[in-house]
């Protein structure tokens, strides 16, 4: 008999681990940052077109917001698999190929957007209702107003989704592995799932665990440091 | 000076009509006065603020800042023109990721104000407001008066030439709003500013406006000099000023008299037993008060006259009355004028 724990693969001897374990996360963390980056800025700019639209905002626009938010709430209501396959052409399209990091930022911007768009429209709904007035009267203009009062006044609430929203787009990273999108998640399908390979699926279990609670901790700490 | 000829203001309703919030407002607020809007919940004093500060335009008439329309503008023309106009907000207004300092200097900044005057422009308004120790503390570290004077310096950063407050002291306590209503008493005369104070609360209108005006359903119902008014016993306002609660009478067919006194004639101080005195009969109170509105007093009471011997005529009651300086107005039963039921104390309150 061999020390083999399955007839179809080998665990990876914890000395050879790290080999696979670094690239991976490497790709892991290049994906998410990506992603991130775009998600903030485009999903920010939704949200805060969103609450300026609503009869709350610096310029109500009824049919607008209603439209814009119909557009978010259809990117939000598909589970992330099924949206990943289901806009495989668009993907392609855009990046020319369907498996590797490129392909995979394009589903996981696409999912990650609307959401930080609602969790920034609700940050600002939640600011106190005279913050908007107290921009106007101070003479601000539209746009000193959303980048001085609104956005400056949610700050903590944003970076709280912030947080949120990163660590949804690491498991998201996961999923978007299973189609060969290279990282953590891709490693952990391969050799764990697909090759009984226990060590491999221990330490990706593990990795993703310490990281996930590493963003929480950060996040926390910033939203406790901007909070007055 | 500001003068508000006109306005209107209606909003469309979801169901496609139209509801009118304010009608036909006419207002005049003179140079350094203090005029103060009263009016109940719901009579639209928020609505005729956010057309003074600009955050709504009127559906018509005008808003006049030294002759000038200023209701109608937008962009930076809007911009521009809204410096004219100082806001205070019910308290908590300031943002709360900014200290005092940052606060006041909002405006400043907005302006694009080179930094150096900044600096001075924010230190003179702490000076001016008593806060100068209190400049890099955070909101949630001043406690409630301290937040409304900040919101005050604010208000004031940009050499306003009116300063329109909606509600500035409600949800403070009493010594906290007496402190904020001498502070802006202080600062009409330092700034020569106009002040509009809309408020429910009647000790904030005794204390400190030279003139009133009365809102009820969107229309504006009375308007006077304070001391006018609470001079006046037909005024409504004059008796939300100094109000009379009354018992009903033991012997409904007694005279009775509703005296008002004070404002600029001369009322011996024991003119209840002076009357009882000379009209010959035993004075019954059927309720009495006296306010004091800006530092002088006003008083109201309703008698009910006994005489002793034979009953004088109108004529003659009238003489005693005015020889020393009473209004009275005689009736049977107690007053309740009818414009009473309109804006009695309870229904003021927003
Ligand atoms: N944006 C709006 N749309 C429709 N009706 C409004 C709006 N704002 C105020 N109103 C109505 O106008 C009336 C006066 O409101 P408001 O000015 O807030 O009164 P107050 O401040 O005297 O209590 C109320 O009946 C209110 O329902
Ligand atoms: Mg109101």
């Amino acid at each position: 008999m061999s020390t083999v724990s399955s007839p179809l693969g080998s665990d990876t001897p914890w000395t050879e681990v790290h080999k696979l374990l670094l690239p991976a996360y490497w790709e892991t963390l290049v994906m998410v940052i990506i992603v991130m980056t775009m998600v903030v800025l485009i999903g920010g700019a939704i949200g805060v077109l969103l609450f300026n639209t609503s009869n709350r905002g610096l310029f109500a626009h009824k049919r607008f917001n209603q439209i814009l938010s119909w557009f978010v709430n259809m990117g939000r209501s598909l589970p992330f698999l099924v949206l990943m396959a289901a806009i495989i052409p668009f993907t392609k399209y855009i990046t020319g190929t369907t498996i590797g990091i490129k392909a995979a930022v394009v589903p996981m911007v696409i999912a990650g957007v609307p959401f930080f768009a609602r969790l920034v429209e609700n940050a600002l709904r939640d600011l106190p209702r005279e913050v908007n007035a107290v921009g106007l009267v101070s003479c601000g203009s539209i746009w000193q107003i959303i980048v001085h009062v609104q956005l400056s006044e949610a700050l903590s609430s944003i970076i709280a989704g912030i947080t949120l929203n990163t660590i949804s787009m690491i498991e998201y990273s996961a999923i978007a592995g299973t189609i060969g999108a290279g990282g953590i998640g891709y490693l952990a399908v391969v050799y764990g799932y697909q090759r009984f390979d226990h060590n491999i699926m221990i330490s990706t279990i593990i990795i993703l665990i310490v990281t996930i609670q590493m963003v929480q901790w950060i996040g926390d700490r910033l939203v406790r440091l901007t909070a007055r | 000076m500001i003068e508000i000829k006109n306005l209107c203001k209606s909003y469309p309703l979801p169901d496609g009509s139209i509801a009118p919030v304010l009608r036909d407002i006419n207002l005049t607020v003179a140079d350094q006065s203090i005029t103060a809007i009263v009016g109940p919940s719901g009579a639209g004093k928020s609505t005729l603020s956010k057309c003074i500060s600009l955050l709504e335009a009127p559906t018509s008439g005008s808003i006049l800042v030294n002759g000038k329309d200023i209701s109608r503008l937008s962009g930076a023309a809007l911009r521009h023109e809204r410096r004219a106009i100082g806001t205070i907000f019910q308290s908590s207004a300031l943002l709360h990721r900014k200290t005092a300092a940052q606060n006041i200097a909002l405006p400043l900044e907005f302006l694009r104000v080179v930094h150096s005057d900044i600096d001075r422009r924010v230190r003179e308004l702490l000076e001016a407001v008593g806060l100068t120790d209190k400049a890099h503390f955070y909101p949630a570290q001043l406690s409630g008066g301290q937040q409304q004077r900040i919101g005050i310096a604010r208000a004031l950063a940009l050499h306003p030439k009116v300063l329109l407050s909606d509600e500035a002291t409600s949800g403070l306590d009493p010594q906290v709003t007496e402190s904020i209503l001498g502070l802006l008493k202080h600062l009409r005369d330092e700034f020569h500013l106009s002040i509009i104070l809309i408020t429910h609360e009647m000790d904030v209108v005794r204390a400190i406006a030279d003139d009133v005006a009365a809102i009820s359903g969107g229309v504006l119902v009375e308007q006077g000099r304070i001391q006018d008014l609470v001079a006046n016993p037909d005024s409504a306002l004059g008796r939300q000023l100094v109000p009379l609660k009354t018992v009903e009478p033991t012997q409904p067919h007694h005279t009775t008299a509703e005296i008002t006194y004070g404002a600029d004639g001369v009322v011996p101080e024991d003119w209840l037993s002076t009357l009882a005195e000379q009209l010959n009969a035993r004075l019954k109170l059927l309720g009495a008060n006296i306010e004091r509105v800006r530092g002088k007093l006003h008083g109201r009471a309703l008698l009910a006259l006994d005489f002793k011997g034979v009953h004088p005529d109108a004529g003659t009651l009238h003489t005693v009355f005015h020889s020393l300086g009473l209004k009275a107005s005689l009736g049977t039963a107690p007053l309740v004028p009818a414009h009473d039921v309109l804006l009695t104390k309870e229904k003021v309150y927003a």
